[in-house]
């Protein structure tokens, strides 16, 4: 029997995906919107860090990105699926500038050594993005900071 | 007891709500009807289903005959579903019911000659504590003089994976009859592109 495998299988995933996931990369700080429940009461809870690691593809149904913060002077990371649909939100907040892929060795730095220096290049195609869009008034989109 | 036969294309995972839940996905059917067996004539009844038609000239003479019988194309694989006697000339994935519990038959992806810490989880000797190129080995395999000798079926080291496997209620979550595809919660015996047989489950409900 004739298949492509690889059609079949997108084509089951593909009502899953996210067609509107800001374009970010490891580096980059990310606000995620996400959806918790406790009980019956659900509410969003926003963890904001850094992005230090993005596994299994970039935009398939499994990829998965890794988001670091420090709270209350420990490092906690959270595996985030791209594709949830626990994810009510996904904004960048700032544009870090890497050479590697896997930010792994921030987990060994503390304080003011664990700093990524700002992209600017990628932070002002943002800003022009952002005034472009605010210009004509139809995309809502957030202002990076920073 | 119905069943059919297909291939296991791949596993991908899916949104259930809130839950991300694996899938292997199957390519089943429709499979021809290719002999059904009777009491009187077999002293049985049951059916033989065909699964990916082979070209005329790779079919031997038997198995044209056979299958001009019944009016296909000579089959790669040929399996009988024993009381079972579907009314088509065809079974497709039709026959089974979204949310049913399913029993999955393939062959395990063979290992080759496998030692005893992979083959059984034997747990290996020590690391160090005087240990000598022996970290995988299974230690002893048996007592002294009595009994003398090695117990039959003593797990060791040896052949292991290319076997047939049943995976037993699994959840059937989708079924795709248009495009003759089963999506079945969970993994299925064996590599993507094997031969797969999927029958309704035997297991009694818990």
């Amino acid at each position: 029997m004739k298949y492509n495998k690889g059609a079949i299988l997108r084509a089951i995933e593909q009502p899953f995906l996210k067609t509107d996931l800001p374009e970010f990369d490891t580096g980059d700080t990310v606000r995620v919107d996400y959806r918790v429940s406790e009980g019956n009461r659900t509410r969003v809870q926003a963890f904001e860090g850094v992005v230090i690691a993005r596994q299994n593809g970039k935009e398939g149904a499994r990829a998965t990105f890794t988001v670091r913060k420090i709270s209350f002077g420990t490092g906690v990371e959270r595996i985030f699926p791209l594709h949830s649909p626990l994810i009510g939100g996904l904004t960048v907040v700032r544009r870090g500038r890497t050479r590697r892929a896997k930010l792994y060795y921030l987990r060994d730095l503390r304080g003011k050594a664990a700093r990524l220096k700002t992209d600017v290049s990628r932070q002002e195609v943002d800003r022009a993005a952002f005034r472009a869009a605010k210009k004509d008034k139809g995309a809502k989109r957030q202002e990076p900071e920073g | 007891m119905k069943g059919i036969l297909g291939t296991k294309v791949g596993m991908t995972q899916v949104w259930q709500g809130d839950r991300l839940v694996p899938v292997t996905v199957v390519l089943a059917g429709p499979c021809p009807v290719v002999q059904r067996k009777t009491p009187e004539t077999d002293g049985y009844s049951a059916v033989q289903l065909g699964w990916t038609e082979k070209r005329e000239k790779v079919a031997n003479k038997p198995e044209l005959g056979h299958a001009r019988k019944a009016g296909v194309g000579a089959q790669r694989h040929l399996l009988e579903f024993r009381d079972y006697a579907p009314e088509e000339s065809s079974v497709s994935v039709g026959i089974f019911e979204a949310g049913q519990k399913v029993d999955v038959t393939g062959t395990t992806k063979g290992r080759g000659m496998t030692g005893v810490m992979k083959r059984w989880n034997f747990a290996g000797l020590p690391a160090s504590h005087g240990v000598k190129k022996k970290h995988r080995s299974g230690g002893s395999i048996g007592q002294r003089k009595f009994p003398g000798r090695v117990y039959k079926g003593k797990k060791m080291a040896g052949h292991y994976g290319s076997e047939r496997v049943t995976t037993v209620g699994l959840e059937l979550l989708e079924i795709r009859a248009d495009e003759n595809l089963l999506l079945i919660k969970g993994a299925i015996p064996g590599a993507n592109g094997g031969l797969i047989v999927v029958k309704d489950s035997q297991r009694r409900a818990v």
